[in-house]
């Protein structure tokens, strides 16, 4: 026995080779199954790109523009492919620009680890050249982070970082590395995986007796309602919520950032919930008996005013993360746990059901919502190009199968009501923090994460003009993105709140832009600017099906608005179909 | 729901930067922090936090979901004043020679059960242990008599109902830990959950 673990020790002791800081972050990528990595170089992370220059075969590389560019496209990567998007970033400025995707990531749960260089550990407090303090600039929008100040912790704090970022809840992870930690050269042992944290529990115990008490009440309803969130997506419990809703017979109404793990033409599927969501999803909140919530935060876009919010409803709470349970909404029955775990223990529990006159509740509404707002929008009665109208041609020729990336303001929204989905993984949008410019550089990596599908990035004439330098990164390293700007020649979202809110006191909503095929061009990047119904469809269709990226302009109505909508300060049943009811 | 004072202790990991992060739980809800003391626990290599606010008890359990989520803390709890032994310790600095010349002022001493840490030609320095009223009311008898300066420590606590940590950790130290460690222990008090 003795001499078996003497022998495991040289062993492992003639595996050791020195090896520098830098070199060990890359191989720790390499064993954490990183494939690329998004990026900016700078003076305080240089040992590490030293090093990449001998990692070229191995990982892949994308220059982008800026690092806010870097840590959006790293969600991208993520949000598509289900891996953990990685970033490299020197100190100082390049640190700090990666604030606003960090805080991106974390309230919408995306697993990215982003490396920052930092100045010399002597050097720190100092006020050296490019040295901020990132991480306590970073800590509320990270779920974890650390700095390293010497070579040997980098192998066991990397292993903790893409544990930390990929389990249990994912989120944002920063590991900021001191340039002489970079150098350093120490005895490597080798890389062994994170697989437990004693102070950390991804996931909390499913305690079966919830669950049997969930089913109970899912058993005995009348009304029940199911709203989904993300932790579907990320918990890979897209099979398992199937066979749920399946079984259950429920109606199902998706979150903006939930959307897509269900087929949106699931005939149980009833649409998205939210401010600006379906009619009946929202009104009939207020009307179920059984509000079985999976895998989503009651935000309060998702809610409105929270004490006219399913009073009348028990609720059932599946959530992976305990802080979630009663945070906004009271749990009559909390369920935590992973859903991949707790949903099948539940669906085992259930009858099999069908509630076809309350499912009849829920196309009612559908019908109203077709006449009063969808009908318009979709078949438009004037020549003036719709955003809804793009969209339906969009689906009709991607047929659901592609990834659709969406900026922020009126584009997103209409883009999230009537885009089609087949396939999990599919919608990616900023969804918490509604960071306009983050459609651009995201659907780059979604474009690297997943590059079997095709991907859209829906982009209004504002955001665009957030993030266009990654129109360079594009140029230089060709992954295949469509970029579909909706152009009202406003900042519409909010021109909409000050035209419905505000008595239409436009102030600096209107915002010019530069001719956008030119600046594509510029890029290398063909493109094309339309404003007629008539070549609508040909104009899609040329985008899609050019080989490489395509920048497709479409000038659609100036002062078109958003319904429904659950104006701020409403409850949910007080959703309104048109202007006039505001 | 009514606010009152409650401690909150929570035992961490000893790691740099994780004062940070539980500080600004507090701080970003802009809930004050009436007192804070962090130090060595029970548990070798365990840290312990004490952390006093005045708030409502819905308002304490969600603090301490979301102090419990950050990664290096091991396990958050509540507790009235009543459930707890607490103690904060204050310093006062009189003139020496104001108390020498009083008779009363060393009674009055004794009454708080003041304790002279130095004597010094100049001033004396006495500290007390004890509740927060306690230690205040000396202040108001010091007052007249020359305070010159007053200190008092955070609260630290001691859960009279606790076996302490070290059990737990073991727990903890599992892949797949028991029913101790689990967040949803509270749980088990029905009425808890079912209030509706
Ligand atoms: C970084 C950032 N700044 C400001 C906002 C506020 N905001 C939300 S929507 C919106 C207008 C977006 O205009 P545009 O990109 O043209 O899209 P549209 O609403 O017209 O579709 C603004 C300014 C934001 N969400 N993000």
């Amino acid at each position: 026995m003795e001499t078996l673990e003497l022998k495991q020790q040289a062993d492992t002791k003639s595996k050791a080779r020195s090896i520098s800081g830098s070199e060990a972050v890359l191989e720790a990528f390499l064993e954490e199954g990183v494939d690329t990595i998004f990026g900016y170089p700078g003076g305080a992370i240089m040992p590490i790109y030293d090093a990449l220059y001998d990692y070229n075969e191995k990982l892949k590389h994308i220059l982008v523009r800026h690092e806010q560019g870097a840590i959006h496209a790293a969600q991208g990567y993520a949000r598509a492919s289900g891996d953990v998007g990685v970033v490299f970033a020197t100190s100082g400025p390049g640190a700090t620009n990666l604030v606003t995707g960090l805080a991106d990531a974390m309230i919408d749960s995306t697993p990215v680890v982003c490396i920052t260089g930092q100045v010399f550990a002597h050097l720190l407090g100092t006020d050296a050249f490019q040295e901020t303090d990132v991480i306590n600039i970073t800590t509320p929008v990270t779920k974890w982070n650390f700095q390293v100040t010497d070579a040997t912790e980098i192998p066991s704090v990397l292993a903790k970082a893409f544990y930390i970022a990929r389990s249990g809840r994912p989120g944002p992870v920063l590991i900021d590395i001191t340039k002489n930690a970079q150098l350093q050269q120490f005895n490597y042992e080798g890389y062994k995986k994170c697989e437990h944290i004693r102070s950390y529990r991804p996931k909390p115990i499913v305690r079966k007796e919830y669950i049997a008490e969930a089913a109970k009440l899912i058993n005995a309803a009348e009304k029940p309602f199911v709203i989904f969130g993300q932790g579907i997506i990320l918990g890979n419990a897209e099979k398992e919520f199937k066979n749920f809703i399946e079984k259950s017979g429920i109606p199902a109404a998706w979150t903006i950032m939930g959307m897509s793990a269900l087929p949106t033409d699931h005939p149980l599927g009833v649409g998205m919930l939210g401010m600006h969501g379906n009619y009946g999803p929202n009104v009939l909140t207020n009307e179920c008996d059984v509000l079985i919530a999976v895998g989503m935060r009651f935000d309060d876009r998702v809610t409105g005013r929270l004490d006219k919010y399913a009073k009348q409803a028990k609720v059932v709470h599946l959530d992976i993360d305990p802080a979630e349970i009663d945070k906004n909404v009271k749990a009559t029955v909390p369920v935590w746990g992973d859903c991949k775990e707790t949903l099948p223990l539940l669906t085992e529990l259930i009858e099999q059901k069908v509630y076809p006159s309350w499912i009849q509740r829920f196309k009612e509404f559908q019908q109203k919502e077709e006449d009063k707002v969808i009908k318009d929008e979709l078949n438009p009665s004037t020549d003036i190009l719709t955003m809804g109208e793009v969209i339906k041609e969009l689906n009709a020729l991607t047929k659901g199968d592609a990834i659709i990336v969406t900026d922020v303001g009126q584009h997103q929204m209409v883009t999230c009501r009537y885009a089609k989905f087949n396939h999990s993984r599919s919608n990616i949008t900023s969804g918490g923090l509604g960071t306009m410019g983050f459609a651009l550089p995201a659907a780059i990596g979604a474009a690297y994460g997943d590059p079997k599908r095709k991907t859209v990035a829906v982009i209004g004439d504002g955001g665009f003009q957030m993030t266009l330098q990654e129109l360079g990164t594009i140029m230089q390293f060709k992954p295949d993105v469509k970029i579909l700007i909706l152009n009202n020649q406003f900042l519409g979202m909010v021109r909409q709140w000050q035209q419905l809110f505000h008595e239409k006191r436009y102030s600096f909503v209107d915002i010019t832009s530069p001719d956008f095929v030119q600046v594509a061009k510029g890029f290398g990047i063909p493109g094309k600017s339309i404003t007629k119904r008539e070549d609508l469809v040909s104009s899609l269709k040329e985008m899609l099906d050019h080989k490489g990226s395509f920048l497709l302009e479409v000038m659609v109505g100036k002062e078109n608005n958003v319904f429904p909508m659950v104006p701020q300060g409403r409850g949910v049943a007080e959703i309104v179909l048109s202007r006039e009811e505001v | 729901m009514l606010k009152q004072e409650y401690t909150i202790t929570v035992y961490t990991e000893n790691q740099i930067g994780l004062l940070n992060r539980i500080a600004i739980i507090f701080s970003r809800r802009k809930i004050n922090v009436e007192s804070l003391n962090t130090s060595p626990s029970e548990v070798d290599s365990v840290h312990r936090f004490t952390i006093v606010i005045n708030e409502t008890e819905d308002v304490v359990r969600k603090l301490c979901r979301q102090i419990e989520k950050q990664v290096e803390v091991l396990k958050a709890y509540y507790n009235t004043n009543e459930e707890i032994v607490w103690q904060e310790l204050a310093l006062y600095k009189v003139p020496t020679d104001i108390i020498a010349a009083e008779v009363k002022v060393e009674r009055l001493l004794r009454e708080h059960g003041a304790k002279a840490v130095v004597i010094r030609k100049d001033y004396t320095v006495f500290e007390v242990a004890g509740h927060r009223e306690e230690t205040d009311n000396l202040i108001k008898v010091l007052e007249p008599f020359g305070l010159i300066e007053f200190v008092r420590s955070a609260r630290v606590a001691i859960i009279k109902d606790s076996d302490g940590f070290h059990e737990k950790l073991k727990e903890f130290e599992y892949r797949e830990p028991g029913e101790n460690a689990a967040e949803n222990e509270y749980l088990n008090e029905n009425e808890k959950v079912f209030s509706m």
